[in-house]
């Protein structure tokens, strides 16, 4: 009954993802046929010589993206689970200080942090490491993470907790055994969007790592780009393999991502 | 809050110690606290004092390995501010930012309002839009590049087709900077009708039920009832979206990489490209670039802190 309102949805999904069926077109076309004019519409006859030089050239990318996103995540929790009980149950002083550094850490600059972080590596001669890109990478999401646990952990109803004390529980007690358990939706979407984050970085590692040989898949396709251009196929092939991340998100894990994407902004 | 103060109060006092037993807990909060403090002096608060630092000294590469820099004062934002490429940057900035928010929430608003009432599969086609926001911006970039292409761009060749000849987006002055505001509005449409479509469930469906008994048709509906109560939330919906537009580097640097002849440099690829983009490092002036677009990005933060008090106690 309200079925062309279906039509006219599924019309504008086609016309806005577009240029994703576009990525995925040309990384099954034929090197040859890159440059046809007009251009293949549907690779009607693929090929699959992208993906098997993606896969020969940015595999240890791939690899490298993958330990930075998970080291990003670990980071990521460690400093935000506490510090998001602590402003949500404990009530510390400055409480509220925190909270609006936290929203300002947030406005800064992906450039200005690159340049603090390249004047301080180039000290330390954490340039070019995964480490210090790792570090890097999770100031795009402990911001994130702390609000969203706070918000999370200050529903957990104040009878739980006080229970546990009675038990003659200790405070980390309580928040390893009772407030973790329960958190276990809130750190799956913290830690998708770390990890997504982490794994679609470009800036830092484009100013931090950018003389290294052990480089994430973001600047390996960044210097794609830069060194052949005939080789599109190949690109393009690269940049559907690096969606994946985004892709799994998207179909196994929607509703973490519209909790969190709601919590960043807007609070209810 | 107040449930779990009582609670615990009650607890301090059957025990018969409340005191010791308030500054214990204020103790063990500063401990879970300290990871996070830590990480904030360290990572945050050191980065931006050294950024400002680099941009009240003259550093050169040589004096950045030795550090031993000049110490200039403002003279690297005077430089900055005198000169000509920053009128053209900071109109850049203007027209892409305010470019890139205006439609993108026009977008998004109409998406919102579009899905308000779901229909068969509604929530699929809903959540198929923030694929763009979800992919890497480098792969969203190098596909709109390749898209844009001069001679072999699909949408040049889309455009031939209605006999309009070839563009060269990405390589005429006069089009970078449409290009890559188009893409950016792209890539964030689905944001504003994630938080747009999530203000449109919190409007009381009676009110609609109501001005349907009136005999209100559609867009009477949206000029009286959705705009009016959706303005707090459009209003925060657009300033992190200044926020957020005001700081992107990556897509820009992908595409065009600010040119050509500056088209599309705005104050944050200048900075970078002063910083990163050329062989020779500039950090200082790139520094004075990027503060300067801190403080644009904070007072836009104010803003957005007293609105959003302001709906809090609303």
């Amino acid at each position: 009954m309200r079925a062309w309102k279906t039509a006219v949805g599924v019309v504008l999904v086609g016309v806005m993802l577009f240029p994703v069926y576009w990525m995925f077109n040309v990384s099954l076309t034929k090197t040859g046929d890159m440059r046809a004019d007009p251009p293949h519409w549907f690779p009607w006859d693929p090929t699959f010589e992208g993906y098997s030089a993606a896969l020969g050239q940015q595999l240890p990318a791939l690899a490298t993206s993958l330990l930075i996103g998970l080291g990003t995540v670990a980071l990521t929790l460690a400093v935000s689970l506490p510090a998001g009980f602590a402003l949500a149950k404990l009530r510390p002083r400055g409480g509220r200080a925190i909270d609006f550094l936290l929203l300002v850490a947030q406005m800064i600059p992906g450039v200005v942090m690159a340049m603090g972080f390249y004047a301080i590596y180039i000290r330390l001669g954490l340039l070019n490491t995964v480490a210090g890109l790792i570090v890097a990478d999770s100031t795009l999401a402990v911001p994130f993470g702390v609000l969203l646990f706070r918000a999370f952990m200050a529903s957990i109803p104040a009878e739980v907790m006080a229970a546990a004390q009675i038990d003659g529980a200790s405070t980390w007690r309580t928040f390893r055994s009772i407030v973790l358990p329960l958190s276990r939706n809130s750190v799956i979407t913290v830690s998708l969007f770390t990890f997504l984050w982490a794994w679609s970085d470009f800036i830092f590692a484009s100013t931090l790592n950018r003389n290294s040989d052990v480089i994430p898949v973001t600047l390996g396709i960044f210097r794609y780009i830069g060194n052949n251009t005939t080789q599109w196929n190949s690109i393009m092939a690269t940049a559907v393999i690096a969606s994946l991340p985004a892709a799994f998100l998207l179909v196994l894990a929607q509703r973490y991502i519209a909790a969190g994407v709601t919590a960043g902004a807007v609070k209810d | 809050m107040t449930s779990l103060h009582t609670v615990t109060a009650e607890v301090g006092g059957a025990a018969h110690a409340a005191p010791p037993r308030r500054r214990a807990r204020r103790w063990t909060a500063l401990a879970f606290l300290t990871p996070l403090i830590v990480y904030l002096l360290a990572f945050y608060a050191y980065p931006l004092y050294r950024n400002i630092d680099l941009s009240v000294h003259d550093y050169t590469p040589r004096a950045f390995v030795q550090g031993d820099p000049e110490f200039t004062g403002l003279d690297n934002y005077l430089d900055i501010l005198s000169d000509d490429a920053f009128l053209d940057a900071l109109g850049n900035t203007a027209l892409f930012t305010l470019g890139s928010i205006a439609v993108q929430y026009a977008l998004g608003l109409a998406l919102a309002v579009f899905f308000h009432r779901s229909f068969p599969l509604s929530a699929v086609l809903r959540a198929m839009f923030l694929v763009p926001w979800l992919l890497p911006l480098i792969v969203s970039a190098s596909t709109w590049s390749w898209m844009l292409n001069s001679e072999n761009g699909i949408v040049n060749a889309a455009l031939q087709a209605f006999g309009i000849g070839q563009i060269n987006w990405l390589t005429s002055p006069d089009t970078s900077l449409l290009a890559v505001t188009v893409a950016n509005i792209w890539l964030g449409v689905p944001f504003n009708l994630v938080i747009l479509y999530a203000g449109l469930q919190n409007i009381p469906a009676d009110l609609y039920e109501a001005a349907g008994l009136d005999g209100a048709n559609a867009w009477q509906r949206f000029r009286r009832i959705t705009f009016p109560l959706l303005r707090p939330v459009s209003a925060i919906t657009l300033l992190l979206g200044l926020i957020y537009t005001l700081k992107v580097v990556d897509i820009i640097w992908i595409m065009t990489r600010g040119g050509p002849a500056d088209a599309s440099t705005t104050l944050a690829i200048w900075s970078y490209r002063e910083a990163f983009g050329t062989g020779q490092p500039d950090f200082s002036p790139a520094a004075a670039v990027g503060n300067l677009l801190i403080l644009i990005a904070f007072v836009a933060g104010l803003v957005h802190v007293r609105l959003q008090r302001r709906e809090e106690t609303a």
